[in-house]
């Protein structure tokens, strides 16, 4: 944890090697604006961690990386509006939203 | 005391290798972004310890890297690595390449079956520091398109006359793409600079990139419908001394070609290679009719011929190749060299260098006579430069 944690804030799990390129170990808390929105933790999460821009959202049309998937309590949030709310336990901080690498195994 | 640093992008990050001028010892930093695709790194002339790195992944997208200290220590340009970033909108986006859509008709590009198909953007190919100012620098992306940054990498834009001259939507990508992957900047006249992509092929400015022309006659291309046609040539990749900006030498998919008019004509100067198809070619840094070639057996076999790894060197300008083997495997070989694992140094016996999908880098301290492997168990070798101090 990279920042103290807080009721209002919100942990985002993100994959090895956007750890990597942020410079964080473990989950990165975040202050976000209510409501709690797939589109509102992620442009927290670029505004605070300029160096993950793009590399979640496509620069140019903002949409989801294709080969990157959203969780939140154990639900695909993928496919999910950008602007639909995120489970209380998310917002509440209790359950990380996560960020997942497709895995191409064999 | 001369010293050599060698740049070498790879499938799984980049590596820094170190010498001083003996170029016998050397030492290996990295992997710096490892496990990301590292399709190309070049150091500025005009301050050697800027140093551009394409750093790509499949999940990820698009990252640029940039290192002030030589390759000590890397950031994306305008993003400082700890701080706290101010509030406001972001100043520098060092990792977007936004295709000018001012200018039409540039939306569209001929695709596989034939149907036109939207400009994507992918990833950068290669990155071409200016010769005399460390903040610019150039970008060569696939889709296919030139970019130039004048801040040091923190925010890019295209020079859409390179797409917008008349052919664009006529590209067409290859089996590896469309992508520019080769620069050449006029160290004489500033104005000029060459460019070639996969598959169209060369082009030329004379106004720094506001407008551009094909510069293919005289390549042959069996394998299009028309082989003599303005575009759609698979050329791998052109070189050129810095003396002599008019003359310029190509490793098409097949043949190897020279132009003596900066491109307005080529003729093919393949003469007695044992095969003309290969990606890499280079020119010693003082003999400008002396180049490099690696021949690769052909385009459905990427690997040297019977196993046996050689480069060939000319030292008359092309036709007349001479193989240099010494130091460098004999049997059993089967590694390719891609169209930017290939340098040269500028000491006074001129240093040669290569890389290989095998994951080794061979250097020459003797212009090619002999070789020896200064990495060898590396990723895939995508890029290789070469900065001497």
């Amino acid at each position: 944890m990279n920042e103290r944690a807080s009721a209002s804030q919100v942990r985002v799990a993100l994959p090895y090697h956007l750890r990597n390129l942020a410079r964080v170990e473990g989950d990165v808390l975040l202050a976000v604006a209510t409501p709690v929105t797939l589109r509102a933790v992620l442009d927290a999460l670029e505004a605070r961690y300029p160096m993950l821009r793009g590399t979640i959202r496509d620069y140019g049309t903002g949409q989801r990386r294709a080969f990157l998937r959203f969780f939140a309590c154990a639900e695909d949030w993928s496919l999910a509006s950008p602007d639909a709310e995120l489970p209380e336990a998310v917002a509440a901080g209790k359950e990380p939203l996560l960020i997942l690498g497709a895995i191409a195994g064999g | 005391m001369s010293s050599v640093r060698v740049l070498v992008g790879t499938h799984k990050g980049a590596f820094v290798l170190t010498s001083d001028g003996k170029r016998k010892d050397w030492q290996v930093s990295g992997p710096f972004f490892a496990g990301w695709e590292i399709y190309h790194m070049k150091g500025s002339e005009a301050d050697p310890n800027r140093i551009y790195v394409s750093q790509t992944s499949g999940w990820f997208g698009q990252l640029i890297q940039r290192s002030d200290d030589g390759g000590k220590t890397w950031h994306q340009p305008g993003l400082p690595n700890e701080a706290i970033p101010p509030p406001g909108p972001p100043t520098a986006l060092p990792n977007r390449f936004a295709y000018d859509t001012t200018a039409k008709p540039l939306t569209t590009h001929q695709w596989y079956d034939g149907t036109q198909h939207p400009w994507e953007f992918k990833r950068v190919w290669h990155m071409e520091p200016s010769l005399d100012d460390p903040d610019t620098v150039y970008a060569g992306v696939e889709d296919a398109a030139l970019f130039r940054s004048t801040d040091g990498g923190e925010n890019w834009q295209e020079l859409s006359g390179l797409r917008g001259h008349g052919t664009g939507s006529q590209w067409s990508p290859g089996a590896g793409g469309m992508g520019v992957h080769t620069i050449l900047l006029d160290a004489i006249n500033p104005k000029r600079m060459y460019i070639a992509l996969s598959a169209a092929g060369a082009f030329r400015t004379d106004d720094g990139g506001t407008t551009w022309k094909p510069i293919n006659r005289g390549l042959r291309s069996p394998y299009i419908p028309d082989p003599n046609a303005e575009i759609g040539h698979c050329v791998h990749h052109v070189a050129m001394h810095r003396s002599r900006p008019d003359v310029l030498f190509m490793q098409k998919h097949w043949d190897v070609m020279r132009s003596d008019d900066a491109g307005e004509n080529w003729r093919e100067v393949s003469g007695n290679l044992p095969t003309d198809f290969g990606f890499a070619i280079d020119v010693h840094a003082h003999e400008p009719e002396t180049l490099y070639v690696v021949p690769i057996k052909s385009d459905s076999e990427h690997f040297p011929i019977d196993g046996k790894l050689r480069v060939y060197r000319s030292r008359t300008g092309g036709n007349e190749w001479e193989p240099l083997a010494k130091g460098l495997p004999e049997k059993d070989c089967y590694v390719n060299v891609l169209r930017d694992a290939m340098a040269v140094d500028t000491l006074d016996e001129c240093g040669v260098y290569f890389g290989t999908t095998g994951g080794q880098v061979y250097a020459s301290a003797d212009a090619g006579d002999s070789w020896t492997p200064i990495a060898r168990d590396l990723p895939a070798v995508f890029s290789v430069e070469v900065q001497t101090m």
